[in-house]
């Protein structure tokens, strides 16, 4: 059974049609991925998705209820989590008090504060620091880690890898493979390599359309389909 | 140009930073001016004026900040706040000139409370009736809230005429200190002590308190407080409740400051207050608080070095400091 479904789902943004009958289902547990070129409608639809902008007409259906042209606040607390691509950092909050607003009731569960240590050593050693210090890998691990402070079902990431250092790119796909693990993941990005290493699933989004859905392998396996969908060449 | 306002900028920091920039120019007037006793004077007054600008300012830097409201009708609560304390220390001048202190205190007590209250209940029907209509569109938020500003003032002219309306003061707050050759107003330092009582306490919900975390997310970024889960909209409108209470606060200050007030009063601070906000930079308490000390050290002291310039300080100010540092001195957003 699938944990997300878009069904039909148009986006307008003032006057310009950006999402077309975007139609597509995300499965419980691991990471799905969601590739496109650039201005293809990919961050379009996870804000669509998180209600940022409404979506009409058409379905976002979350554990079996329609959240589609719900408030924003309402979507995130029924367990979806978002990411932007800016990361979306507080910069004039500690490092702490951005993981502390995320908290439902202002206190840390302990298990799951270790957790984030682990998987972002950075951010213990920077907790007292203003998060506009910090380098753009922290600000993406903390933002992350903003995400799973609380237990989600699902969190939305957008284009984690952009403008991050190969070695930070690493260290992200390893606590998404390990996130993936007890999360679902819905994850848009451009870089194929990194997008194929973490994602069973996939579904790329062209001028707004859904062009091609499947499993990741089979599209990592067919040259031919990339080069068409996203202009890769082998 | 730039490099020099970069080795500026890194020499201050590293000895305190901006809000070493009132120290900086007290020792600058304590050269021009020559006698200490009016060097004290003047920076008593001008941190007296800076307190109740502050006070006025805080509310508008919030509301700007959070809400991104153009919000040129603030000063309309500045006006009210000074009329409606005015009218209540009025029907009870006979505690203000009684000879307990009690009752020169209990009365002071009520008439601000009374301006807060209607600073409270009029910002929650100003935002709910007249902002809300007009988020995300500045020019209509512009027009509509001058416009609101106006029809303020003609409720102000109605409900209190238009002659001058004098402001008792309480006994305990008349007359002067004297130190040595130094006078200093007992008014005066009353207003020091209270703007710097409601600068700690903002301080302290800002920074201490959740829901302070959660204002200062929200300047900085409104949707991903959203995204977070929390209605954004209920902390605007009690934004804007505490910020117009504060506004009405600092005209009940300014009332017993000047002891005689006018309708055209708010028209009159709009532009100091927005002159504040703008050093200060937009939606920081902190740098609010610079910013008001600065305007009102610089008004006293240039109206005492050169009264003819006294009119410009404000503007020379917001020129000098906005071409170092075109996000004010402490914006809340880096």
């Amino acid at each position: 059974m699938s944990l997300l479904s878009l069904n039909q789902m148009k986006t307008s943004i003032g006057q310009y049609h950006v999402l077309h009958d975007v139609t597509f289902e995300v499965p419980q547990g691991g990471v799905f991925v969601l590739l496109g070129r650039n201005g293809a409608g990919k961050t379009t639809t996870l804000r669509s998705i998180m209600g940022l902008w409404k979506p009409s007409p058409g379905s976002v259906t979350f554990k079996g209820e329609d959240i589609a042209g719900q408030h924003a606040s309402d979507i995130a607390r029924k367990g979806i989590a978002f990411v932007p691509e800016n990361m979306g950092v507080f910069g004039g909050l500690t490092v702490e008090e951005n993981l502390v607003l995320a908290t439902a009731k202002g206190k840390f569960d302990t298990t799951r504060l270790k957790r984030i240590y682990e998987l972002f050593p950075a951010l213990e050693q920077f907790w007292t620091k203003q998060s506009w210090s910090l380098s753009g890998g922290q600000k993406q691990m903390l933002s992350v880690a903003r995400a799973i402070i609380e237990p989600r079902e699902l969190i939305l990431i957008d284009e984690p890898t952009k403008g991050l250092a190969p070695s930070i790119i690493d260290a992200m796909a390893e606590a998404f493979a390990e996130i993936g693990q007890s999360t679902t993941i819905l994850l848009v990005e451009q870089n194929f390599n990194f997008a194929k290493r973490l994602g069973r699933g996939m579904a790329v989004i062209d001028d707004g359309r859904i062009a091609h859905t499947g499993s990741m392998a089979d599209f990592a396996a067919d040259t031919a389909l990339q080069e068409r969908l996203l202009s890769l060449s082998a | 140009m730039n490099q020099l306002s970069q080795t500026l900028g890194e020499t201050l920091g590293r000895i305190g930073g901006v809000n070493l920039l009132p120290v900086a120019v007290g020792l600058i007037a304590f050269v021009l001016i020559g006698a200490p006793s009016s060097w004290v004077t003047l920076t008593v007054a001008g941190l007296s004026m800076g307190m109740m600008i502050f006070l006025m300012a805080s509310g508008l830097s919030l509301i700007f900040g959070l809400m991104d409201v153009m919000n040129f009708g603030h000063s309309a609560f500045v006006s009210f706040g000074a009329f409606v304390s005015a009218s209540a220390l009025a029907y009870m001048s006979g505690w203000l000139g009684a000879d307990s202190i009690f009752l020169n205190i209990l009365a002071l007590f009520l008439a601000f409370a009374a301006a807060l209250a209607f600073g409270l209940v009029a910002g929650w029907f100003f935002e709910v009736v007249i902002i809300k209509p007009v988020y995300h569109d500045h020019l209509r938020q512009i027009l509509i809230t001058m416009g609101a500003l106006i029809v303020s003032e003609q409720i102000i002219l109605a409900v209190w005429g238009g002659a001058p309306v004098s402001v008792p003061r309480p006994a305990f707050l008349e007359g002067s200190w004297l130190l040595g050759d130094v006078t200093i107003e007992i008014y005066r330092a009353f207003a020091f002590a209270l703007g710097l009582a409601v600068y700690i306490a903002l301080y302290f919900v800002l920074k201490r308190t959740r829901i302070g975390l959660l204002i200062r997310a929200g300047v900085e970024n409104r949707e991903m407080v959203e995204a977070l889960g929390f209605k954004i909209n209920r902390l605007f409108v009690g934004v804007f409740m505490v910020g117009s209470a504060l506004a009405a606060l600092g005209g009940a200050m300014w009332a017993g400051y000047e002891t005689l007030i006018t309708p055209a009063l708010g028209g009159e601070m709009m532009i100091v207050v927005f002159i504040v906000v703008i050093i200060g930079g937009l939606g920081s308490v902190e740098g609010t608080l610079l910013g008001a000390i600065m305007v009102g050290l610089m008004a006293n002291y240039i109206g005492f070095l050169a009264p003819k310039l006294a009119l410009a300080s404000n503007m020379i100010l917001m020129m000098a400091i906005l071409l170092w540092r075109p996000s004010g001195l402490k914006p809340a957003v880096k």
